[in-house]
């Protein structure tokens, strides 16, 4: 019964997809032949290549060595070139960004430097990675959608390392690179600020966040349920009655009165997860530079509830106090 | 289609320890919650029962010796070169003796500070450090009841029947890093169990308890107005509040509503004892503590040559009051007593030293005071 169906764990074998002629492009810029993976296939497309990796792909995969190795040999100098240790205190190393004394100053390698040479190199890759999104995108005749998810993306990336360190005037604003040690960042550029939880595009990117997580949910789990019906032929089905899509749609209205159509929950989901980074970079790069306390920012604008006050007075505005 | 029954087996056990890996770190329900704020704010004290008896059991206070005769001659009289308890009567000064013995060498025994050629020598190097700390208790006790209140504290409260108390700590450079241009770690980012095992700066003590850096980063203005604190900062601040916690034994709700972290007036009585605690481990640290620097040996001494200074968990050890709010000094007055002059009866006072904070000195990894506040 399953193969019958596009929908399908099915694995088949054949001679490896090339690919559709392209628009611009010749199919012989791609290398390889393909080939298949058995255990792939139990998680997504069995066939891996051909690949096209061009210029932008080479250079981004470069940058990007040169960023991951030096984000690595620090962290392993920081062990005193200790492999156990490495590998033990893995998650709370880092490359720290440079002290705010420094400003935007270029700093000894030791002392930030080397999160400077970093940061040009991933954001060299990440760029380029998505030059090559844009140009794949083009060769093969598509629209721009994914190039543009991955801009707002980037542009978060770009706020919390870039633009806002130079909007305060210190590198030392940015986030280390380390596992624990960028949520402590998390966690202090909150304390630092007043309570993020305050910032209104914080409210909406985490707004969005969950809202994603949910259309995924929800939609991920109706085409599911309506393969049987060939749910995947989105388009031709929907005008036909009893169809999968139009399963789909009345499950939806008989549950909660509206149903998105196959078109608009693509949008939806798309614009839900533009949104998040979009969003949660307004509500950075604002953090600092326009606003201070955020907690007193929605006292000043009436969003925060007012409880009763504890009769506790700051002990350093008592007379006679010790400092 | 369908997957063997091995199969579906072996997934079912993989998902169940992962799941109990994710939940490893975790303490099971049910924790005894109980309100510490206005409803809604999600202040809560968290504590959990199981766990309660072996930490009551740990605080235990050792019974008082019997009040002895106040009357008869001064100690000052019939011993030799006493300094501070002097006017006791010699009953109640063997018995303050005896307690401290109890208290701090209890293997060891009066010849731990006392010299068996003659008990008033000042020959062994603990019994100038014993003296000046009982000095250290009665300026705690008489002149910081704004953290002490009237519960007050003894010899026990930090040292428990150790001659050092557990939980010291010395100025921290951190672990050896490689020699040349790479790997500096800025103080932080070393798993450490004085501030919780997290990435933050491991030693917040100098800069807060030994120096008196700002603790404060929030700004008490909506918009910009010249606070110039950095993030990084904030790190340094963070990390000493996670001191706080670990040794006080409670969440940040103890004394703050976390949703505005700063705001005394949402903040509980407990931050304004926090913040005399404060002042008073720096008074310590500074006119007790670091002045006996000439005095102790080197093998009781930081890896930068410094003494062993106290911080929150030095009396605390895990309990929210010292010994669970239990006073030992209401039968011991005399460690009430009135405060000497510090600078009169201080060894060694003009010799105060700022520990070097030269990164060649040599670490060994875990440093001193990792171990210490383990």
């Amino acid at each position: 019964m399953e193969y019958q169906n596009i929908f399908t764990r099915t694995q088949v074998r054949t001679h490896p997809e090339p690919g559709v002629p392209m628009l611009t492009r010749t199919i012989s810029e791609r290398q390889g032949k393909g080939f298949f993976l058995y255990w792939l296939g139990k998680f997504g497309c069995a066939q891996i290549g051909p690949i096209y990796l061009g210029t932008t792909g080479v250079a981004s995969i470069v940058c990007f060595f040169i960023a991951f190795e030096i984000i690595g040999l620090n962290m392993w100098a920081s062990v005193n070139w200790d492999p156990i240790q490495f590998i033990r205190q893995g998650p709370w190393l880092a490359l720290e960004p440079p002290s705010p004394a420094y400003g935007l100053h270029i700093p000894p390698l030791n002392e930030g430097g080397w999160w400077l040479i970093t940061g040009f190199f991933l954001t060299a890759s990440i760029l380029l990675w998505w030059v090559r999104t844009y140009r794949r995108a083009r060769a093969v005749g598509l629209g721009m959608h994914v190039s543009w998810a991955f801009a707002a993306a980037i542009w978060l990336y770009l706020v919390l390392g870039f633009f806002r360190p130079l909007a305060m005037g210190a590198w030392g604003e940015a986030v280390p690179f380390g596992i624990f040690p960028h949520l402590d960042w998390t966690a202090a550029l909150s304390l630092r600020y007043g309570n993020l939880f305050y910032n209104p595009f914080h409210m909406l990117s985490i707004a969005f966040l969950y809202g994603s997580a949910l259309l995924f949910a929800m939609h991920g789990a109706t085409i599911l349920a309506v393969g049987r019906y060939g749910g995947e032929r989105e388009i031709e089905q929907i005008t036909d009655r009893g169809t999968a899509s139009e399963r789909a749609a009345l499950f939806w209205r008989w549950t909660m009165g509206f149903n998105a159509t196959m078109e608009s929950v693509h949008r939806w989901a798309w614009w839900f997860a533009m949104l998040v980074p979009i969003t949660g970079g307004i509500g950075i790069l604002l953090t600092g530079t326009v606003v201070d306390n955020w907690y007193l920012w929605a006292v000043k604008h009436h969003v925060a509830p007012a409880y009763p006050i504890t009769p506790v007075v700051d002990p350093a505005t008592l007379p006679g106090a010790p400092q | 289609m369908n997957s063997c029954p091995l199969a579906k087996g072996l997934r079912a056990l993989g998902l169940a320890l992962l799941a109990l890996a994710a939940l490893s770190g975790c303490e099971r329900p049910p924790v005894h919650f109980t309100q510490w704020g206005f409803r809604g704010t999600g202040m809560a004290d968290v504590q959990n029962p199981r766990l309660f008896p072996a930490r009551l059991e740990a605080n235990a206070v050792p019974e008082p010796q019997a009040p002895a005769d106040a009357g008869g001659p001064k100690a000052a009289e019939t011993f030799k070169n006493v300094k501070v308890l002097g006017d006791l009567s010699a009953g109640q000064f063997t018995r303050v003796m005896l307690a401290i013995t109890s208290w701090v060498a209890p293997q060891q025994g009066c010849l731990y500070c006392h010299d068996a050629k003659g008990f008033e020598l000042d020959t062994l190097y603990t019994k100038v450090v014993a003296r000046r700390m009982l000095q250290m208790t009665r300026h705690l006790n008489s002149d910081w009841k704004d953290h002490v209140q009237a519960t007050g504290v003894t010899c026990y409260t930090c040292h428990r029947g150790q001659p050092v108390p557990s939980y010291v700590w010395y100025k921290d450079l951190g672990p050896h890093t490689a020699p040349g241009s790479l790997g500096n770690r800025f103080g932080q980012n070393a798993p450490s169990p004085a501030v919780g095992m997290t990435s933050l700066p491991f030693d917040p003590f100098t800069t807060y308890l030994d120096q008196d850096a700002d603790i404060r980063m929030a700004s008490t203005t909506a918009l910009p107005a010249g606070n110039r604190k950095s993030i990084k900062q904030t790190e340094w601040t963070y990390a000493l509040m996670m001191h706080f916690s670990k040794s006080l034994g409670v969440n940040c709700t103890y004394c703050h509503n976390t949703r505005a972290f700063a705001n005394w007036s949402q903040s509980t009585p407990q931050r304004v004892t926090a913040w005399y605690g404060i002042r008073m481990v720096r008074d310590l640290n500074n006119h007790y503590l670091t002045p006996l620097t000439d005095v102790f040996p080197d093998g009781r001494k930081g890896a930068t040559g410094d003494v062993a200074k106290v911080f929150c968990a030095t009396c605390h050890q895990g309990a929210y009051k010292p010994l669970f709010g239990t006073s030992m000094v209401k039968d011991y007055p005399e460690l009430q007593g009135p405060s000497p002059e510090p600078a009169a009866a201080a060894p060694a006072a003009d010799a105060v030293k700022e520990p070097s904070a030269s990164n060649t000195l040599p670490i060994v990894a875990p440093g001193p005071s990792r171990m210490a506040a383990n």
